[in-house]
C-alpha cells in the first residue's frame, strides 16, 4: 500500500510592492477617520477595494484523506493576506483540478472565506491530480500557483472504527461458538414465550369456526431480517394449518418473499406428511405499493373474515390500520415487529405481540434449528458483556476514566 | 361557482370518499376503489422496478460490456423456474444467495449503526459531575434513569435464562420502560396521522369543492 503523499511545496515570490500599496491605502484610510472623512461611503469603500488586487492564496499541502477508499484528497492552503489586510474583500475560494498541469482547470468546490482547507471528495484512486486555489471577491479573483500531483490511495483499514471491528467480531465469534454449542447439545435452553401458546390456541379456534388464517409477513423483501424471522414462525404455523387442514393464506408484497414464503409452506406440508394440500395459489403477490397492499389486505379481512391473523415482520404506517380492521372482525391477532414506532399499535390492538427481538428468538424457539437456536444464546452472552461495558464505562468515567467511550467513537 | 375541479381531481375525489367509505362498512363502492388501487399499484410497481433497478443496474451496463452482469441476471431468471414443477427447487439459489449477501452486509451496519451509537450514548454523558451533582439536577436524573432505562430492557430481552430473582426484577422494570416509551410513541404517531388526514381533507374542500381558498 502506498503512503500518502506529502507534497510541501516551495513557497512563491509574495509581490511586496502589493503589500506596501495595501499597507499604505490603510493608512490613509486611517488619516481619513482622523480627519473625519466619511470613508464608510458606499460609493467610495467599493471603489478603494476594486483598487486593489487580491494577493494569491499558497496551497500548502496536498494529502490523501486517511481512512478512505482512495477517493478523496484533502487540500490545504494559506489564505491569502489580504483577508487580513482587508476584511470582507475575499468572498470565498474556489478549488480548481485538472489531470495534467496542461489541462484546463476546473472548479470542484469552495469555501467560504476565513476556510482555508478543503476535502475534493471526487477523485479515482492513484491518479494524479494538479491544483489551484482561487480567492473570489466581488469583482475579481486571483488564482494560486499550481501544486501537485496529488494522488488518492484506497487503505484497507478504517482505523476510525476500530471499536466496531471489536464489537463485530466479539459478536460474530459468541455466536458461531454457542451455533457450535447447540449442534452438539443438540438442545438449549430458550425462555418460552407466552405467544408460543397462542399461535396453536389461534390456528385451532381458526379450525373449530371452519374459517382461514391469514398471514402478513410486513413491507420488506428477504434482504430484512424480521421477514426471515417471519419465515421461521410461518414454518411453525404452516405446520400447524397442515395438520389442522385450515387454509393458510398469504398476500405478498415482494415477489422474491412470496417465493420464499411458497418454500417455507410447502417443506411444512411436507414435514407434516400433508404434500398434496399444499396450494401454491394460496401464497400470492398483490402489490408492492404500501396503501394498495393494505387496502386489498383490509378487503380479505372484511369479506373472508379470517379468525385468526398473524402480523409477523416489518412494519410501518399500514401497523394500525391492520389491527384495527381486524380487531372489528373478531379475529385472534398475533403480532410481532422490530419497528418501535408500529410496536405501540399492535400492543393496543393485539391480543398477543412480539417485541423487538422476541420476534427474532420466537423464530429460533419455534423452529427448533440448532443454528438459530445457538444463534441467540450467542447474542444473549453478548447482550450480557455490553450489559458489563456500560457499567463499567460508567463507573470509570465517573473517575474522569474515558478510553472504554474512546474505543466506541467512530469519527 | 363550487366544483369547477378538472376530471382527474373529480376521480380523485370520488375514489377517496370511496375508500374512506369503508369505515361505515365494506361496500361496492370501496372495492371498486380497492380494485382500481391494487391493480394500478401492481402495474405502476412492475414498470418502476423495471425501469429504476433492472434497466440500469443490469440490462444497460451489460449493453456496454460489463459482462459480469450476467451473473445476477441468470440468478433472477431462476426465479422462473418455480413455474415449472420439475424445476421449482432452484428457485433457492437466488433466494439463498439474496438472503446471505443482505444480512452478511447488515451485521456492520446494525453494530456500527445502531449498537455502537447506542452504547457510547448512555454512559457517554455522565462525569464526575452527575453524580455529585455540579450538573443540573434533571439532567443529572434523565442520564440516570436512561442508564437504568437501558439495562433494565437490556435484561428483559435475555431469552436463556427463566425471568427470576434478579432478572425478573430487572425485566419487570424493563417492560415499564417499553410501555412508557410505546406510549409516548403513539401519541406522537397518532399525531402525524392526523397531518394525513387533514391533506386529504385539504385536497376535498380546496382542490375539489373550493371551500378552502
Amino acid at each position: 500500500m502506498r503512503e500518502p503523499e506529502l507534497r510541501q511545496l516551495a513557497k512563491p515570490d509574495r509581490d511586496t510592492v502589493e503589500v506596501m500599496r495595501l499597507k499604505l491605502i490603510i493608512v490613509a484610510a486611517i488619516i481619513a477617520v482622523i480627519c473625519n472623512v466619511d470613508i464608510a461611503d458606499a460609493s467610495t469603500t467599493p471603489q478603494v477595494a476594486d483598487s486593489i488586487s487580491i494577493l494569491p492564496p499558497r496551497i500548502i499541502s496536498l494529502k490523501d484523506t486517511p481512512n478512505d477508499a482512495g477517493t478523496s484528497i484533502d487540500i490545504e492552503w494559506e489564505l491569502s493576506p489580504t483577508e487580513s489586510l482587508i476584511p470582507g474583500m475575499i468572498i470565498e475560494y474556489q478549488v480548481l483540478r485538472a489531470p495534467s498541469p496542461d489541462s484546463t482547470f476546473e472548479q470542484v468546490g469552495s469555501v467560504p472565506a476565513g476556510t482555508s482547507t478543503y476535502t475534493d471528495e471526487g477523485t479515482i484512486p492513484n491518479k494524479p491530480y494538479w491544483y489551484r486555489v482561487a480567492a473570489v471577491g466581488r469583482e475579481q479573483q486571483v488564482v494560486s500557483e499550481m501544486a501537485g500531483p496529488g494522488h488518492s490511495v484506497m487503505q484497507w483499514f478504517d482505523r476510525r472504527r476500530i471499536g466496531v471491528a471489536i464489537f463485530v467480531a466479539l459478536t460474530c465469534t459468541l455466536v458461531m461458538v454457542f451455533i457450535e454449542v447447540a449442534k452438539r447439545k443438540g438442545k438449549m435452553f430458550l425462555r418460552r414465550l407466552p405467544v408460543f401458546d397462542a399461535i396453536d390456541e389461534a390456528i385451532g379456534r381458526a379450525t373449530e369456526m371452519g374459517r382461514k388464517v391469514l398471514y402478513i409477513m410486513g413491507q420488506m423483501d428477504v434482504d430484512d431480517p424480521q421477514t426471515v424471522a417471519s419465515m421461521s414462525i410461518l414454518a411453525r404455523v404452516a405446520e400447524r394449518t397442515a395438520d389442522y387442514g385450515t387454509r393458510l393464506d398469504i398476500p405478498c408484497v415482494w415477489p422474491m418473499a412470496m417465493s420464499m414464503a411458497r418454500e417455507t409452506v410447502k417443506e411444512s406440508y411436507l414435514r407434516v406428511g400433508k404434500p398434496d394440500e399444499f396450494n401454491a395459489n394460496d401464497i400470492y403477490y398483490m402489490t408492492s405499493d404500501q396503501f394498495g397492499y393494505v387496502a386489498g389486505v383490509d378487503g380479505i379481512m372484511m369479506r373472508d373474515r379470517p379468525a385468526a391473523n398473524f402480523y409477523l415482520g416489518s412494519f410501518f404506517a399500514e401497523s394500525l390500520i391492520f389491527a384495527e380492521t381486524g380487531y372489528t372482525t373478531g379475529a385472534i391477532q398475533i403480532a410481532g415487529t422490530a419497528e418501535v414506532d408500529q410496536l405501540p399499535f399492535f400492543v393496543v390492538a393485539c391480543d398477543y405481540t412480539l417485541i423487538g427481538e422476541e420476534l427474532y428468538a420466537a423464530g429460533a424457539s419455534l423452529s427448533g434449528d440448532p443454528i438459530q437456536i445457538g444463534s441467540i444464546r450467542g447474542q444473549d452472552v453478548a447482550k450480557a458483556i455490553f450489559f458489563v461495558y456500560i457499567v463499567a464505562g460508567v463507573v470509570l468515567k465517573l473517575f474522569g476514566i474515558n478510553w472504554l467511550e474512546t474505543l466506541l467513537k467512530i469519527d | 361557482m363550487l366544483m369547477t375541479s378538472g376530471p382527474w381531481v373529480w376521480i380523485a375525489a370520488m375514489l377517496t370518499l370511496a375508500i374512506y367509505s369503508f369505515l361505515y362498512k365494506d361496500n361496492p363502492f370501496y372495492k371498486i376503489a380497492e380494485y382500481i388501487f391494487v391493480g394500478i399499484s401492481a402495474g405502476y410497481w412492475a414498470i418502476f422496478l423495471w425501469w429504476n433497478y433492472a434497466y440500469p443496474n443490469l440490462f444497460e451496463p451489460l449493453a456496454k460490456g460489463n459482462y459480469l452482469n450476467i451473473i445476477p441476471i441468470g440468478l433472477g431468471l431462476m426465479m422462473f423456474t418455480q413455474l415449472f414443477r420439475r424445476t421449482a427447487w432452484l428457485v433457492r439459489f437466488p433466494l439463498t444467495f439474496v438472503l446471505g449477501v443482505s444480512l452478511g452486509l447488515q451485521i456492520v451496519a446494525a453494530v456500527e449503526g445502531d449498537m455502537v451509537p447506542q452504547l457510547r450514548g448512555t454512559f457517554s454523558p455522565f462525569s464526575r459531575g452527575v453524580l455529585f451533582g455540579t450538573a443540573d439536577f434533571w439532567t443529572s436524573i434523565g442520564y440516570i434513569v436512561l442508564l437504568v432505562g437501558v439495562l433494565s430492557t437490556l435484561i428483559y430481552f435475555f431469552f436463556s435464562k427463566e425471568h427470576k430473582g434478579f432478572l425478573g426484577a430487572g425485566a419487570r422494570i424493563g417492560i415499564y420502560f417499553l410501555m412508557i416509551a410505546f406510549g409516548a410513541s403513539f401519541g406522537y404517531t397518532v399525531m402525524a396521522r392526523i397531518s394525513l388526514l387533514f391533506g386529504r381533507l385539504h385536497f376535498l374542500f380546496s382542490d375539489w369543492l373550493h371551500v378552502i381558498k
